[in-house]
């Protein structure tokens, strides 16, 4: 084991999967800049900066990819994934099914996303339930280190296009660049252990679609992704000192979705909190109830979401964005304290 | 309207400081998040802007701040907004890229070519409701590559629409030189669509306000959309705590980090031939030092430039200085007061 940073560890998985597969590209705005070290290690032709066209080379990824290269495209931000939204919608996710299985779009669109360092509702999108809605797209949001090279190795792996988010909180470098500046006199609640942490020696591709429970528990089951992750382990800790013992799973990809895991301790428990940065209605919080009942389980149910269009306000965020103090109400009121 | 260089020059300067005190209390924390701001644009906004009349309508890109404050929103309750405060411009929701002011008919977007669309919809508007009056969009060169905007440039000139397009060319797209991601030129481009297009200045107000003169009475008369291609510097770089600008201004201290990882590229073993890498790196490099190296430059700076070309005596530049300092100054305060 080693101790990376959760931008390193991306970073690093890439490294290595560029050297071990030539069809690996990068291509997107600044990548020559944001990307530096890959684009002196692997050259010119492997790590090209695009014009601010995403429309254009979204697109055009999806049929480099269907012909043989493996393009990771970076649109900076998932909120401007909205400009080249076609050709995830339209085109990526529907050419396995339209060519009757014959082809696929093996395409890594790779987007910072989340809040917590107040830039406004068009840059701290999460997103993830509005892309996962889509068949044929899976979605990734890695919230450590090992799970960010190791579900980047697998997305670069996998033979169908992967959207991959990077929480800011968890991506020093964006961090750094969009919400410090240089600035001493800014702070942001970033959660240690997802920033920086143990990292395999060697990467291995994690399972897509695969859950990780980060904390047993026998009263509440908490389920998130991200940065959500740590902040419902913070919770979990001030839940454990008024005697409530919360279970915390980390979904990592939100498609495809481990119902399995998340069926399995909801029965447990009887009680489900899901706690998710992206939108309250019609997303990911409201598809975990739906497998749940699905499966004939009748859980007390809550959730922490985002509520509505993000305010600049650092204060008026803070309201808005699921924290610890919001989950921990929750789970409260489902256990009738 | 005759062009009146006083004026211009105390709308430029009063941007200037009101944007330098935004730039005071960012690097103080008081401002959050990524601040975009006009440093460097003046001369282009105020050329434009100060011909606007009351029904015109202003698609604004992320860089919102001087062309609202030119219009004539309110120093404070701009500063307000800044500060996340409910009794600023958009009631702390919004922040810089979002600027809204429906008494203007102005509205900003921190998506890059939003402001194409957004100005043909304006235009359309004036079209059926306000004869005679016309919408501005402002945007960067490395907007017009993107796809929505070049759309809107057809569908104003289909339309006939009262659309004057503004391009503020810093030849940066973020940081990335545009001219490396851009084919042919782009009052060609503009052309192209059946427009007239305009080169033009855009450090030098008199040549932004002449420019924008013709375009904007073509707009008016019914005669449809004008390009104006305007060159300029970005004194700050794409955003205040520029990576480029910090790496350029205190190298040793911003660069020392990147080092390591950098030298790791270049010895790994398993990429392309050393020549190659390092001639990649020579491009990183070189693009640190191109990226501030006009950013200080008198010659390049809007305000300075319409300052040399007054003919006012001593006495009557201090005087109108100090008004628009003091305004500014008195606007810090009360946006700050409780």
């Amino acid at each position: 084991m080693r101790s990376m940073r959760f931008v390193d560890a991306i970073e690093d998985a890439l490294a290595v999967a560029m050297a071990q597969d030539s069809r690996i590209v990068i291509f997107g705005e600044d990548v020559r800049m944001l990307r530096r070290n890959l684009f002196i290690r692997f050259g010119q032709r492997r790590v090209r900066d695009t014009p601010i066209s995403e429309g254009a080379f979204v697109g055009a990824a999806v049929t480099a990819a269907m012909a043989g290269l493996r393009p990771v495209v970076e649109v900076m931000m998932v909120d401007f994934v909205g400009v080249a939204m076609d050709a995830l919608l339209n085109h990526a996710s529907k050419v396995e099914t339209f060519s009757g299985g014959q082809w696929t779009a093996p395409l890594v669109v790779r987007a910072a996303c989340g809040g917590g360092y107040s830039d406004g509702g068009q840059h701290e999108q999460s997103l993830w339930g509005w892309l996962a809605h889509i068949p044929g797209l899976t979605v990734v949001v890695p919230s450590t280190p090992a799970d960010a090279g190791g579900l980047m190795f697998s997305a670069l792996m996998h033979d169908g296009p992967v959207i991959y988010l990077e929480h800011k909180l968890l991506s020093a470098d964006w961090l750094e660049s969009l919400g410090a500046g240089g600035r001493q006199t800014v702070h942001f609640d970033v959660p240690a252990d997802g920033a920086k942490g143990p990292a395999p020696d060697e990467w291995q591709p994690l399972p897509l679609g695969k859950a990780v429970l980060r904390r047993n528990g026998s009263d509440v089951t908490m389920l998130s992704v991200g940065v959500g992750v740590h902040r419902a382990l913070e919770a979990a800790e001030s839940l454990r000192e008024r005697g409530i013992d919360a279970a915390v799973i980390d979904l990592r990809t939100v498609a495809p979705l481990d119902s399995e895991l998340v069926i399995g301790s909801v029965s447990k428990t009887g009680r489900m909190l899901v706690i998710d940065e992206d939108y309250q209605g019609f997303g990911l919080s409201g598809e975990l109830t739906a497998v749940t009942l699905e499966a004939g389980i009748a859980a007390r149910y809550a959730r922490v979401c985002t509520t509505g269009t993000i305010p600049y306000s650092w204060a008026e965020e803070f309201l808005v964005l699921p924290s610890k103090q919001r989950i921990v109400e929750a789970a409260l009121r489902l256990l009738d304290r | 309207m005759s062009l009146d260089l006083i004026h211009l020059y105390e709308q430029m300067l009063r941007s200037r400081l009101f944007e330098e005190g935004v730039r005071t209390l960012w690097n103080e924390g008081l401002i959050s998040g990524e601040m975009h701001l006009s440093l460097g644009e003046e001369a282009i906004v105020a050329g434009v802007v100060c011909q606007l009349e009351d029904g015109d309508a202003m698609a604004l890109d992320h860089r919102g701040t001087a062309p609202l404050l030119m219009r004539g929103v309110g120093p404070v309750s701009l500063l307000r907004e800044l500060l996340g405060r409910k009794d600023g411009l958009c009631a702390g929701q919004g922040g810089h890229m979002h600027l809204f002011s429906r008494k203007h008919l102005a509205a900003s977007s921190g998506i890059v070519g939003a402001s194409g669309p957004a100005g043909v919809g304006f235009a359309l508007a004036a079209q059926h409701l306000r004869p005679g009056k016309l919408a501005v969009a402002f945007f960067g060169e490395g907007a017009v590559n993107q796809g929505m905007l070049l759309e809107a440039m057809n569908l104003a000139v289909v339309w006939k629409l009262p659309l004057v397009l503004v391009c503020k060319d810093n030849q940066w797209a973020i940081t990335t030189p545009s001219s490396t991601v851009t084919g042919g030129t782009l009052t060609e481009r503009a052309k192209g669509f059946g427009m007239p297009a305009i080169a033009s200045d855009g450090i030098d107000v008199r040549a932004m306000w002449e420019a924008a003169r013709e375009a904007i009475q073509r707009a008016r008369n019914g005669d449809g959309p004008t390009f104006i291609h305007a060159r300029c510097v970005h004194i700050e770089g794409h955003f205040l705590g520029d990576q480029l600008f910090r790496a350029a201004r205190s190298p040793v201290k911003e660069t020392m980090p990147l080092a390591g990882p950098l030298i790791k590229s270049i010895v790994t073993r398993q990429g392309v031939p050393l020549s190659e890498r390092l001639h990649a790196l020579t491009s990183v490099t070189r693009r640190i030092q191109d990226a501030a190296k006009d950013s200080s430059s008198v010659e390049n700076d809007p305000v300075l430039r319409a300052r040399r070309a007054l003919s006012l005596d001593s006495g009557q530049l201090d005087a109108l200085e100090e008004k628009v300092r003091s305004e500014i100054v008195s606007a810090v305060e009360s946006a700050l007061a409780d």
